[in-house]
């Protein structure tokens, strides 16, 4: 049986909208037009014990959303949704027992207290056993380098810091299935390694299916083995992230350093980009094997160095996006 | 660690006695706002003195209450000043619905209105706590505040001090759910703790109101937050009475907390629409 079942979430939203001005105000107290927004346009996926899962998509998709519909604090319009055998937003306080969130521009700990104390306020609220909460607040503490953190309050914490002490309390009831919701926004590139290392480390060896949603591409390529697309409201792609990259284009990218700054002609690849020595080509790995390519440029030309790369995942994602515009 | 979350069967209390004491501590560490308090308090609560004695002397009419009475009735409306709930609803709730935090409140494995309910409950005690006591042994000692004349009628103030600070929390946590209704809803909390404010007996004994107003008076349910106790304290109402207070304490918490609840579910879904 699946751990997460989704079939046809439908949620939409009523925005009340109002005239600019003065006049737009009054008239808005008589009389209200509300658009309805589609935020969840019919989702559907199945998600099994230990994965780790990317969902990403543009601002406005309908990622929070989900997140939101899955953790029990919206009701969706229509739709299926079960989680370890609850429908969320039925049964929610028993759900939630068993769920981990992290929203990455909010804190779930208490502003004034020191870390360690609001961990403590976890424990009660969730109603863990002291011995059980013992040890997983050591291990957290141990992870994720928190000892010089515990008695600070959280005001004082920077965000990279206040990041890892908001992924341990999400964390002291041991949930089985634990959401991110952009846990790396706006974090150095210090924390965000550490972060990712934390969230990989947690999904291996613990087994915790986690569902991460980012903009952080990169996130996506480091830790995530099947990628999930939205896009207004759709799912647009789901499944690894390496059938993505072959649904929307087969491209590799060949980057070369020349010693001059001549044009590259080759009938089998074309120059995107030029940048004083480099130049950026594209050619399609199933037309010209790479070492032929490689082979021919280096044949016709002085080189100094050059390298292949998969096309950019924002390409590809910017890509996506775009065919379904 | 087990890859199952453990799940333990204490009681939900236990969630629930963790966000008063936690709220409940964090108000004591306010010290300084004790003592502005308890020194405001004090001054307002010897200008009202003196305002009931002047007016004592000058009258000849019989009045409700004695002028004894109605200076205990005061100095006992100082001391428990913080029963109302006149600076609104809890801020940090408020703080919570303007930045989105409150969706970490939507997945506690707690009901929210009686998690909500906990903390309304410590923000209705614990700044009572540095401005009570001195103001009994201030106004005791030097204002001629009396102590309950005998022991039943400690008790029954007792008994309906308790249900005073439940009705006044459940009150409170109106205010607090009517945040979820942004602009409007503030504006009718704003009214509700002015209603508070005006029909519990802080600004005079409820008596003192004219005959005509006695009736709605009496069906409100802020007369159970300071003037009922009072009376209690003072032996105005004899403590046997209580049987008969007790019920309509009780009926009136229910009622307040069942409307707190319908109306916290309604503005969750509202909430919702605005989020996204």
């Amino acid at each position: 049986m699946s751990h997460i079942t989704v079939e046809n979430l439908v949620k939409t939203f009523q925005i009340a909208q109002r005239q600019p001005g003065v006049w737009g105000a009054l008239r808005g107290v008589m009389h209200r037009n509300y658009r309805q927004i589609t935020a969840l346009d019919g989702i559907s996926f199945a998600i099994e014990p230990g994965e780790l899962i990317g969902y990403i998509g543009p601002n406005g998709a309908g990622k929070s959303t989900t997140v939101k519909v899955l953790s029990g604090i919206l009701v969706p319009d229509t739709g299926r949704c079960e989680i370890l055998g609850r429908v969320p937003w039925k049964e929610r306080i028993a759900h939630v027992a068993h769920i981990g969130v992290v929203f990455g521009q909010r804190t779930q700990l208490w502003w004034d207290l020191p870390v360690i104390e609001s961990f403590d306020l976890l424990r009660d609220i969730y109603r863990v056993d002291h011995h059980q909460y013992a040890q997983t607040r050591d291990e957290m503490i141990a992870i994720l380098d928190l000892e010089s953190l515990l008695d600070i309050p959280v005001r004082q914490l920077s965000l990279g810091q206040r990041m890892r002490c908001d992924l341990a309390a999400a964390l002291i009831h041991r949930p089985s299935i634990l959401f991110l919701d952009e846990p790396t926004i706006g974090l150095d590139v210090v924390s965000k390694l550490a972060v990712r290392d934390f969230i990989k480390r947690l999904n291996q060896e613990r087994d915790v299916t986690v569902i991460l949603t980012t903009h952080d591409l990169d996130d996506i390529e480091a830790l995530c083995t099947r990628v999930m697309v939205i896009g207004q409201g759709q799912i647009l792609s789901d499944g690894p992230l390496e059938n993505l990259r072959a649904r929307v284009t087969t491209e590799r990218r060949l980057i070369v350093d020349l010693e001059g700054t001549e044009d590259i002609t080759d009938p089998d690849a074309h120059v995107v980009l030029r940048d004083g020595h480099r130049v950026h080509l594209t050619f399609d790995p199933d037309r010209i094997a790479t070492a032929d390519l490689i082979a021919r440029i280096t044949a016709q030309h002085p080189v100094r160095d050059l390298f292949v790369e998969n096309t950019p995942i924002e390409e590809i994602i910017s890509r996506l996006y775009a065919e379904n515009r | 660690m087990p890859k199952i979350a453990n799940h333990t069967s204490s009681p939900a209390i236990k969630s629930y006695i963790a966000v008063f004491s936690a709220r409940f501590r964090t108000l004591l560490q306010y010290r300084a706002a004790a003592f502005a308090g308890f020194g405001t308090q004090f001054f307002w609560g010897l200008i009202r003195v003196m305002i009931f004695e002047a007016f004592y002397r000058s009258t000849t009419a019989p009045q409700p209450m004695t002028a004894d009475e109605v200076i205990t009735y005061i100095w006992l409306g100082q001391a428990f000043l913080v029963l109302i709930p006149y600076q609104g609803a809890d801020p940090d709730i408020r703080a919570m619905v303007r930045s989105g935090n409150i969706v970490y409140e939507l997945v506690r494995p707690t009901n929210l209105y009686f998690f909500w309910y906990s903390r309304a409950i410590a923000q209705r005690t614990a700044p009572g706590v540095f401005r009570a006591l001195p103001m009994f042994i201030m106004a005791g000692l030097f204002f001629n505040m009396q102590m309950p004349p005998n022991i039943p009628t400690a008790c029954a103030w007792l008994v309906s001090m308790l249900f005073a600070v439940l009705i006044s929390a459940a009150i409170t946590n109106l205010l607090n759910i009517s945040l979820l209704w942004t602009i409007s809803g503030e504006g009718l909390g704003l009214l509700l703790s002015s209603l508070t404010w005006l029909f519990s007996g802080i600004i005079i004994p409820l008596l003192f109101f004219p005959d005509w107003a006695q009736a709605t008076l009496n069906i409100l349910p802020f007369r159970y937050i300071l003037d009922i106790p009072f009376r209690f304290y003072l032996g105005h109402i004899p403590p046997e009475e209580i049987w008969y207070h007790l019920p309509f304490q009780i009926t009136y918490l229910i009622a307040l907390i069942t409307a707190g609840h319908l109306i916290l579910t309604r503005g969750i879904r509202r909430l919702v629409a605005q989020g996204g």
